[in-house]
Parts: C-alpha cells; structure tokens; sequence
C-alpha cells in the first residue's frame, strides 16, 4: 500500500462528491440508484483496492488495504498465523492484507489510531451493494436529523 | 489453592463480587495465582472415557484444561462435547470457539449451551483456515472474527441480548479469553491488537508458543505502555519440542510459530533431545514467571501429555500450590462429610 496517502485523498474527495448529489439520490429514491451505483463502486474500487463489495466499506480503518481479500475475512487485524516473510498463512504466495494494511495506515493522517477501532460483526445482508450509497444516506440522514433537533 | 467454599464436584463455586464467572481458574487469577493451564486434544471417537482418560494425566498439575475446537481445522469431537463431559465431574475446562466452522446462530447457541452445562472459560479465537486441516474441501465460514465474536459474547453475558437485540432470559456466566501471538509479523502491532480484543471484552489471554523471551519482553512492554496491566491476565504459551526435526517441522509447516535457531542448535546438540525439549520448556517458564505482568503458562503438548506433570513439577511453577481435580475434590468432600 505504498499509495495508501494518495488513495485515502481521492477517495475522500469522490465521497464528498457523491455526498453532494444526496439530494438528487434522495428525491428520486435511493434504491433506483443501487445498481448503477454498486456496478460502478465495484469497477473503480475493483481497480482500485481488489475490493470484494461487502457493502459496509472500512478501507480508511484498514490502511487502504481491503480486509475482505483475507481468507478468513478479518476485520480487526491479522491473525497469529502471518509467516516470518509476512505471508498469508493460508496462501503462501500473497501478502498478508494486515502487513500491508499496517503499511498503509502509517501513510495516512489518522491511519494507525483508525486502525484500533474495533470493526463489529458484519451484515452479509450487504453484501454486493454499495458502500458509499449507505454512506451518504447515514451521512445525509444524520445531519438532518441533527438540524431538526437543533430547531426550537 | 484450596478454596474454602469448595463445592460437590460438578457444582459451580459461589460468584465472588467482581467475577464474571462462578469458575475456579478465573478465581486463581483474581487472587493472584500464577495459573497454569494445559490443552486437551479432543479424540477422534465418540467414547466419553477417551476424554477422561485425556484429563485424568494433567490432575493436580493444572488450573484448566482447554478442549480445542477442530484444531488445525482436523475433524475432531467438538469443544463443547468435550467441555460438557469435564464439567460433570468438576474439571475446570477452556472451552474453545472458532469461527471457521459456525456462523453467529450456532456459535451465540454454543456459548449459551456451554455456560448450561457449568462452563465457566471460553476462548474466543478465528480459527485455522480450513487449507490447514484434514477437509481442505469444506466450506470456511468466517462470519464472525475472534474481536466481532468476544463483542457479541460480552453482550450476551452483560447486555442479556443475543446479537439481533432479542433479550435473553438469564445470562451466560462466563470468564471470556482470546489468543495472541507475540512472535508474528507486524510485531510492533501485535499488543495494539491485543488492547483491541480486551477492547471487545477479552479478559484473559493465552498466547502461542513463545519461545523467544526478548520478543516477549518487547511485547510485555508495549502492553504496559498501552495502559493494558491490571485490565486483563496474559497466560504466555510455552510446550516442550521434542526434537531438532520436529522443532523444524513446526517452524516450517505450523502457522505462527517462531522458534530461534539458538533453540534448535541447543537441541541438536544433546544427547537426549526430547529431555532438553523439556528442560528448555522448564527453563522458559522460570524466565517468563519473572516477566511483569505475564500471571500464568499455557502449556501445550500435544502427543506428549504425560509431560506436563514433569514440566509443571520441576519448573516449581505452582510453588507447593496443588490445583483442584476430582479426586481430591472427593476426599475433601468425604472428610467434610465425616467431620
């Protein structure tokens, strides 16, 4: 994860991005936008970070490394099976996703501290839709309701 | 250490305020106790005596006894059998969970099973990949990880809620543990892991073999500077080799597993290689009893059960204290009777 730092701003910005198309997702209705939103999501971070659209995306928690490639899917760090040369016990031939993404997350601001936050059980229900749409919608749907209750 | 309140065998002990669980090994701990605890390979049969057999060579030698789940994911009796059958007779087993085999339904179902049948110990770990085992064809599930596992077994016990948010009507009494593994790569994040699973609940830890005391040291020192003394207890793992060629066998085919070659030069070396396997293992443990905040050894010996009693009586690591076990237990109980 060599790029983690530049990979981290790009998609930071692109999320700023489609968090300002919310309201055009919100008036036409978010589920219409799902297909082409996760097709596309699944192209770029496809390319991108051999992303596996569990849907609940924790790149930024993760050093820009996605955890879903390990084979035993963990969230919260490697496991105690990593090789001396910081191999996959599993298949020997890869890397280990939790090196790299120890790697990665020294590159980003905030990186390592993200890194200690404990990654709860994921939703399988999730699985290949996409995580930014989920993101604007949490997003966009916190700030309103904090507006609303910052009304007399 | 005899407890005054020491119940029929097969009763649990009374909750001491500040226990998570009615179980002795976790009253070892809280007193203060260097614990010893030992790992039982569950058979390949369906015959309970295979079990008992198994136990019977560790008594009075152990705190505990972890029943492995499908270890090296290799087909074996499963954890909870085994820990049910040990509970009957007033053993204090580890029951170990692994998320390869389980999806959140059948583990949340175990936990609650386990605690039914009087386990008061469960180690919560991810698992081997199934590559590893004796099925390499079956299904891996990994729907959980050891951290999203000890998350939903402390709302279990503390919140009386399986995952979904269904209440549950009287809580599981149980003193949760993870693993960790000092000798694996990235070191430098290996206790920030550790400060993440006693984040998500894990009050006791038991480590793989540790074999290399400076790495050890360097990782105890992370722990303290991670403000992590005191929160949880950390049992390093320790296990006699018992040979040059099985030392290099392990280093190179079993996952994690560190071993300098200082090590195995000393054992190419003897005479009689399997008695210096133990002696290093006997050495090892008088070494990390001296570690700050290390409070017991987890002794594994897998095909050479018979030596934890010789470990564990030469290293002088219980220092005269004679851990409970169902005979003893009965005179006790009997002499209670007679008097």
């Amino acid at each position: 994860m060599r790029h983690a730092r530049g990979l981290n701003s790009f998609y930071r910005g692109f999320e700023a991005l489609l968090t300002r198309m919310a309201g055009l997702f919100r008036v036409l209705g978010y589920e219409r936008f799902e297909g082409p939103v996760a097709g596309v999501e699944k192209v770029v971070k496809g390319l991108l970070f051999d992303c596996r659209m569990c849907g609940q995306c924790v790149l930024s928690s993760t050093g820009m490394a996605c955890p879903m490639n390990c084979p035993k899917t963990l969230r919260n760090g490697p496991c105690g099976g990593v090789r001396d040369n910081g191999n996959c016990e599993v298949k020997p031939d890869m890397k280990c996703v939790w090196v790299e993404a120890y790697r990665g997350s020294q590159r980003i601001p905030g990186g390592v501290e993200a890194m200690t936050q404990v990654q709860f059980a994921v939703d399988q229900r999730l699985q290949g839709r996409s995580s930014w749409l989920k993101v604007v919608r949490e997003k966009t749907e916190a700030a309103g309701a904090a507006s609303k209750g910052a009304r007399p | 250490m005899r407890f005054d309140d020491e119940p029929v065998p097969g009763y649990p002990l009374p909750i001491l305020p500040g226990h998570s669980s009615p179980g002795r090994f976790e009253r070892v701990l809280r007193a203060g106790g260097f614990a010893v605890t030992t790992e039982l390979a569950p058979p390949d049969s369906a015959d309970p005596e295979d079990v008992y057999r198994r136990a019977r060579v560790f008594d009075g030698y152990v705190d505990a006894i972890n029943a492995t789940d499908g270890s090296g994911a290799n087909c074996h009796m499963s954890s909870l059998a085994v820990c049910s059958l040990l509970t009957r007779i007033g053993y204090a087993p580890i029951m170990q969970i692994s998320c390869r085999d389980k999806n959140r339904i059948a583990i949340q179902g175990d936990i609650l099973g386990g605690a039914a049948m009087g386990v008061c110990n469960m180690l919560c770990l991810t698992g081997d990949g199934v590559q590893a085992g004796d099925h390499p064809q079956a299904k891996p599930v990994f729907d959980l990880d050891c951290v999203s596992l000890l998350d939903i077994a402390r709302n279990l016990r503390d919140e009386h809620r399986f995952q979904s948010g269904r209440k549950i009507s009287f809580a599981p009494r149980v003193f949760f543990g993870a693993a960790e593994n000092p000798s694996a790569v990235p070191h430098e994040w290996r206790a920030q892991r550790l400060a993440k699973k006693v984040a998500a609940g894990a009050q006791f830890i038991q480590t793989q073999y540790c074999y290399d005391l400076p790495l050890l040291r360097g990782f105890m020192d992370e722990v303290e500077a991670l403000g992590l003394f005191g929160k949880v207890f950390i049992l390093s793992g320790v296990g006699p080799l018992r040979s040059a060629k099985t030392a290099e066998w392990m280093r190179k085919h079993v996952p994690g597993m560190h071993i300098p070659d200082a090590t195995i030069e000393r054992l190419k070396g003897a005479n009689d290689q399997a008695r210096e396997g133990i002696n290093i293992c006997i050495e090892l443990i008088q070494a990390i009893r001296e570690i700050r905040g290390i409070s017991g050894v987890h002794i594994m010996a897998y095909r050479q059960e018979e030596s934890v009693a010789q470990i564990v009586e030469q290293s002088r690591v219980l220092q005269g204290r004679s851990p409970w076990y169902p005979e003893r237990g009965a005179s006790q109980f009997s002499h209670r009777n007679a008097s």
